[in-house]
């Protein structure tokens, strides 16, 4: 069953396109990574499926409704999470507090303690729930904003450079993160660290130039040539 | 007397109170699309440039013109330092953060009305115009033997008045110069399209700030000394400048100085015929109004032109 | 428990004041306590949610008029037109709040002040109705509720204290909430919150009728207490006030609004027995604070010695 499906998703800002007719489906289930080098539209892709940006023509769908024109709240609320490249915590709040309004959205009282605790658990944060959010380390306060994202408990989970930043250490328990999620909700990853793409991904989509360049299995993506151009032409890997 | 010449006159009057808004308006436009900081204390700089001019006539004495060429010249600078200085003091400490220094030009607005207050009084004291001959002005008539000019009584205006619309404008293209023509136009106009690229060019956009605040500032305390002979000098009398200079500013597009003009000159015309139907409460009412309605749905302005 | 004892601490001892103040600082007290309900009402939208209005002395006006207008001219009892002043304070917030919040950042402070600045004309225009600047006096005959006459000393500290009690705890309940704590979570990081899945819409427009309705509730308030209503209260200068009190008790604390209160009133109070120019005072009290106390007394409280201070 498809999840999520774009059919001629276009953006152009001042008259440059940075996203161009993507035409993309999304199994449910799957865990699907987006690569591209640098300005290749990933995000502002990923954006337009999210709502954080309008698109100038083509259509999102989600669950087989079309959300194209739902604000961004909106699609959060159907089951969409999004969790910022740039981090995007509340700093002035514990790190507790921050999980926690992600998970008050759709549940009430001990229900949201629970939730809490547990996502607390996964990501690592165990004995740093009660720091303020923003006296936290560069590394915590990214597995913060994936604790976010996971805690509302989404069916669509949207990691932008999740790993950025993070220790080998913390990589090795982020891999294992989302192949535990695996079972409960579909992934869209976007990636640079080419070893968690591959140790994570079923299948890959490799983006230039905002448009969509090739589709495969880990192996085919790494014996595409067009994709090894795309990447050792800007040499940026 | 008659519409037509009520509506000459209107005009006339109408054309003052626009040229001296454009020159007030043009100083919030700059430190706005400069420094993009509202200055809320924009009104008592006007005020200041009044009060000064009454200062200075007082101390001079002698012909009303000597006074007010000296005032001419040290009330802008007077006023244009003291808002230098307040920017080095309180502004660049805030960072310009727009909220922090909104509600800081507040405290400023309060501490400069209010010390002029307790130093100038609460009396309105005139300043006499350097100039003041009476213009009589003709209309003209339908009468049994065709058109003829007429003078009808009441329908005339004086100098001064006319010197102040040509002052205006002089200064107002002098500005213009300045911000197209010259260096120091150039590196504002620099620090307003990007000021991060135009620190990273080594632009002191920390003194640029500074001038800016003290030009636009001085601006509105020269628009003062133009029509402290024809108003009198309060301590109150900012309030109405900023109303209006607000209205100017967000109606001509927030930091488009063209645009302010335009707008200018649209709102002071309209605000002296519309006086001649309404009463001139509910024409602020509606000024008011359009001001907020024009920022939420039109935040553009109404003219739509975006910069300098 | 720490926190619930402070406030209950804090109205208990406003309670026993009252036995042993002389007469002079009794009615002032009385007059702080309505003032620092507005207050609050005010810092549930500055403090709490990140919005900084320059227009609140149109919601306090509304409830004053609402409430003084229905005495005056539709011969209301005190009791239903207090309700009248809440509800067309909560009408106009609401409307304001549609317009308003269409904007963000400085354009959001303009458009506040610009349509209080229209309401506070519009005042003056229907002099007929409100007269004007000069205002007019609610009679003693009918500030009655329920037999209590609020014109006296003593019932008039009591209906305040009762006011403040009540802003104090919605305001404490409030921020305890979920819906409360969306609110700081749009105070600090607005485009967070929406891409949570709440509609930080709706949550902005909550907060802002809340905060109109307990400034209008304060107004209407003290046009009962006080016999009097008059378009001063909708001056830039009545939307500056709460704005001043809540900076200088702390933005985002529950009790900075009446801290800020109680200094500036005697600051205000004291300054005006010596010269004619007190608003310098305010002046150079915003100046000061915006530089050197963002926080105000409380937020400074807050950092250095109870973090967990609400």
């Amino acid at each position: 069953m498809t999840l999520l499906s774009t059919k001629g998703l276009s953006k152009s800002f001042d008259g440059l396109e940075a996203v161009s007719s993507v035409d993309f489906e999304l199994p449910a289930g799957q865990i699907r990574a987006l690569i591209g080098p640098n300005g290749a539209g990933k995000t502002t892709f990923v954006s337009l499926i999210c709502g954080r940006l309008a698109p100038t023509s083509g259509t999102v769908t989600f669950d087989g409704y079309d959300i194209t024109v739902l604000p961004a709240h909106e699609r959060i609320q159907r089951g969409i999470a999004y969790t910022f490249q740039i981090t995007s915590i509340f700093p002035g709040l514990s790190a507790r507090e921050n999980i926690a309004l992600a998970a008050r959205r759709f549940l009430k009282g001990a229900q949201v303690t629970e939730v809490v605790e547990a996502t607390i658990d996964k990501v690592g944060l165990l004995g740093r729930a009660d720091q303020t959010a923003g006296d936290l380390a560069y590394g915590h306060k990214r597995l913060l904003e994936i604790g976010m994202g996971l805690a509302q408990n989404p069916r669509l989970l949207i990691l932008d450079e999740p790993t950025q930043g993070l220790s080998d250490g913390e990589i090795e328990a982020f891999k294992e993160l989302i192949r535990d999620l695996a079972d409960q909700a579909t992934i869209l990853l976007i990636e640079h660290n080419m070893k968690v793409v591959m140790a994570t991904a079923n299948k890959i989509s490799v983006l230039d130039g905002g448009r969509m360049l090739a589709e495969g299995t880990p192996e085919e993506i790494q014996n595409n040539f067009a994709v090894q151009t795309a990447y050792l032409g800007r040499d940026d890997a | 007397m008659e519409l037509g010449p009520y509506i000459l006159l209107a005009t006339l009057e109408g054309m003052i109170t626009a040229s001296v808004l454009a020159l007030t308006a043009v100083g919030l436009s700059l430190v706005f699309g400069v420094m993009r900081v509202v200055n809320i204390a924009h009104g008592e700089f006007f005020m200041l440039g009044a009060v000064i001019a009454w200062c200075v006539a007082q101390m001079l004495g002698g012909h009303p013109a000597v006074g007010f060429a000296a005032a001419l010249v040290i009330a802008p600078l007077l006023v244009g330092s003291l808002a230098i200085a307040a920017d080095m003091t309180i502004l660049k400490r805030l960072d310009y953060d727009p909220e922090r220094t909104i509600v800081a030009t507040i405290g400023l607005l309060y501490i400069i009305q209010q010390l002029t207050l307790m130093s100038f009084g609460p009396e309105a004291r005139p300043v006499q115009p350097p100039f003041n001959t009476r213009i009589a002005l003709p209309w003209f008539e339908m009468g049994a033997d065709g058109f003829k000019l007429i003078w009808p009584w009441g329908l005339g205006t004086t100098t001064y008045k006319l010197f102040v619309i040509v002052a205006a404008a002089a200064l107002l293209l002098a500005v213009r110069l300045m911000m197209t023509r010259t260096k120091i136009g150039l590196l504002m106009r620099a620090t307003q399209a990007d000021r991060e690229m135009a620190l990273a060019f080594g632009i002191p956009v920390e003194r640029i700030y500074a001038l800016v605040f003290g030009i636009g500032a001085g601006l509105a305390a020269m628009a003062a000394v133009l029509i402290v002979p024809i108003q009198q000098a309060h301590y109150l009398m900012g309030a109405d400048p900023l109303l209006l200079s607000f209205i100017v500013v967000i109606i001509g597009g927030l930091g488009s100085l063209p645009g302010t003009v335009v707008a200018a000159i649209l709102i002071g015309l309209s605000d002296g015929i519309i006086s001649v139907f309404f009463s001139p409460t509910l024409a602020k009412i509606l000024a008011t109004l359009l001001v907020g309605l024009v920022l939420v749905f039109r935040p553009q302005g109404l003219f739509g032109i975006r910069s300098v | 428990m720490k926190v619930v004892g402070l406030h209950i601490g804090l109205l208990a001892v406003l309670f026993a004041l009252q036995f042993v103040l002389p007469a002079y600082h009794h009615g002032n007290l009385a007059r702080i306590m309505v003032l620092a309900s507005y207050a609050i009402g005010y810092n549930i939208l500055f403090g709490y949610t990140g919005l900084l209005s320059l227009g609140h002395a149109l919601f306090f006006a509304a409830g004053m008029y609402g409430m003084g207008l229905g005495i005056q001219h539709f011969d209301l009892p005190a009791a239903p037109a207090l309700i009248a002043g809440v509800v067309s304070a909560a009408l106009v917030s609401g409307g304001l709040a549609l317009l308003a919040l269409r904007t963000t950042g400085v354009a959001f402070m303009i458009v506040t002040l610009m349509f209080a600045q229209a309401g506070y004309l519009t005042i003056l225009y229907f002099g007929e109705w409100t007269r004007g600047d000069e205002g007019f006096v609610i009679a003693q005959s009918a500030r009655m509720i329920a037999g209590i006459d609020l014109s006296d000393p003593t019932n008039r500290y009591f209906a305040a204290l009762i006011l403040f009690s009540i802003c104090l705890v919605v305001c404490l309940w409030l921020i305890r909430s979920p819906f409360g704590k969306t609110l700081i979570a749009i105070r600090e990081n607005e485009e967070r919150v929406t891409m949570l899945g709440y509609s930080t819409f709706a949550h902005k427009l909550g907060a802002m009728v809340v905060s109109g309705t307990l400034s209008g509730t304060a107004g209407a308030t003290y046009g009962l207490l006080f016999g009097y209503a008059g378009a001063s209260f909708a001056s830039v200068q009545y939307s500056i006030f709460p704005l001043l009190w809540v900076l200088l008790g702390g933005a985002g604390t529950v009790l900075g609004p009446f801290v800020g209160t109680l200094f500036m009133f005697y600051l205000i109070d004291l300054s005006s027995g010596i010269t004619s120019a007190y608003m310098l005072i305010a002046g150079v009290v915003l100046v000061l604070l915006t530089l050197f106390a963002p926080q105000g007394l409380m937020g400074e409280l807050r950092r250095r010695f109870w973090k967990g201070l609400p």
